[in-house]
């Protein structure tokens, strides 16, 4: 049996370490290069690089409260909706035909799953010594590929989201939902009649003023449409608007769509 | 005074080696942006660290407002946003925050992937690390459906419905994500849970051992 010293001492009747180690920090003169302790010297640096960047994460947070849009609402059929802007690229991938359809599983387990098993086992795959980016040239090469294609497929998302549902803002204005400008200019003055301002699903999107929010601006529609077109659309929605949004009688809608055929 | 302290504590639990590995190992040179500014790509898994204390720190305040149930939760955040004092600064910082740890996270990977430091004998640090990656990904997931708009709620389902369409497994996980039929109040529960307690855990539990490993082996030396 080799001899230890003694390692174990007692304070009262519980065992302890015997030795005291000193609490003194160690130089770090004689190691290579200009090495410096990470207590306090580093961390105090550290701290530098954080409160920068707290900075701009307040200033962040304080020009662009977080978005908030209406109550959860099942029924509401004309919203478009988009996943978080981390998840863009995973979701634009399902709608090309090669990973949807038929070919969905490629889409939704193949590529990301290869991909992200790759990425953890990256370590084995790409297992040589060198760690130089240039000396190992295949690691680097399908790191960058997949980079321009997940930069690209994100853009593809968003640039085809803010082209098909303006109304919807894409994430363009750093995620928070502006209104896209209505098409006409709205008029400010304009008050609509009483057949207008009873129906509150309308004004979700053509404003409480007619003035056009995620819908076009309606002040004045009778410019361009007569009142059966204008119950007609009404009736079976348009476009991005889902149809049976209107609630009351079909005398209502009559008389709804008769007050709107005479804005001009 | 503080001295005797420290060594009345000391004395009964021998402190002064867990500290002294805390605070003493040394930062080289050429992980040091006051040497070389290029090294500021070594600040990324720092500040991923920093920002992510932030989105616990800002949640637990959250909590005190937040109720997750259907009825209450959409109301209980437009409270929070818009009557509560500091409260849209405070959800401002979750949200906000919740992007730029991914971004962060995003550029320490890359740093590390480029710089070749997954290698022997850091390979088991870069699994952990690629879990705790999708850990982040899934609090991101689940705590987009917390503030119950309409936003929220659709991306949630279609979320829900790709999950779907996965073979074999991808019926039981929407299941299990959704607790019924529907996205409805069993699903904002179960999210909620989720965010709240399990990924959180899984995240410390493998925070806890990524930096553990960093100190064991030290970081990887220049290129």
């Amino acid at each position: 049996m080799a001899k230890h010293d003694k390692d174990a001492t007692f304070v009262g009747d519980s065992r302890i370490s015997a030795k005291r180690i000193p609490n003194i920090a160690p130089s770090y003169s004689e190691f290579p290069g200009k090495s410096e302790p990470f207590w306090p010297n580093f961390l105090l640096k550290e701290w530098m690089v954080a409160a920068v960047c707290l900075v701009g994460y307040l200033l962040l947070t304080v020009s662009h409260p977080s978005p908030l849009t209406d109550k959860a609402n099942p029924n509401d059929t004309s919203f478009v909706p988009l996943p978080d802007w981390y998840f863009l690229f995973l979701y634009q991938m399902l709608k090309y035909p090669w990973a949807s359809g038929d070919w969905v599983v490629f889409g939704t387990i193949i590529f990301p799953g290869v991909a992200f098993t790759a990425l953890v086992l990256a370590p084995w795959l790409d297992a040589g010594k060198d760690r130089r980016p240039k000396k190992r040239p295949v690691a680097t090469g399908i790191m960058l590929l997949s980079l321009i294609g997940i930069f690209y497929l994100t853009w593809a998302a968003n640039d085809e989201h803010s082209r098909l549902h303006p109304s919807n803002g894409g994430h363009s204005a750093g995620g928070a939902t502006a209104p896209a400008a209505p098409a006409e200019k709205a008029d400010s003055s304009f008050k609509p009649d009483a057949v207008w301002t009873a129906q509150t699903s309308c004004q979700g999107c053509h404003g409480v003023n007619m003035e056009g929010v995620a819908g076009p601006n309606l002040q004045k529609v009778g410019s361009k449409l007569d009142a059966n077109q204008i119950a007609d659309i009404i009736k079976n929605g348009k476009g991005g608007m889902p149809p049976g949004m209107f609630q009351g009688s079909d005398d209502d809608l009559k008389k709804l769509a008769e007050y709107m055929a005479s804005l001009k | 005074m503080l001295q005797k302290m420290y060594d009345w504590v000391d004395e009964r639990l021998n402190i002064t080696p867990m500290w002294r590995d805390l605070a003493d190992h040394e930062v080289p040179e050429h992980v040091n942006p006051a040497h070389h500014f290029s090294a500021f790509v070594y600040c990324f898994g720092g500040l991923t660290f920093f920002i992510t204390v932030i989105q616990i720190l800002s949640g637990m305040f959250l909590t005190m407002y937040y109720v997750p149930d259907i009825i209450n939760a959409y109301e209980s955040v437009k409270y929070l946003q818009n009557e509560v004092a500091f409260g849209v600064i405070v959800r401002g910082m979750h949200h906000w925050g919740a992007s730029l740890v991914i971004v962060m996270m995003f550029l320490h990977t890359l740093r590390v992937f480029f710089t070749g430091a997954y290698k022997k004998p850091r390979e088991l640090n870069w699994v952990v690390g690629m879990l705790i990656f999708f850990v982040m990904l899934g609090l991101g997931f689940t705590g987009y459906l917390l503030p119950w708009d309409n936003t929220a709620y659709f991306a949630t389902k279609v979320g829900l419905e790709i999950a779907n369409s996965v073979p074999v497994i991808g019926p039981y996980a929407k299941a299990l994500l959704t607790g019924g039929d529907i996205v409805g109040a069993q699903t904002l529960s179960r999210f909620f849970a989720i965010h709240v307690f399990f990924l959180p855990g899984a995240l410390l539990g493998l925070l806890g051992a990524h930096f553990v490993m960093i100190r064991a082996q030290g970081i990887s030396g220049p290129l």
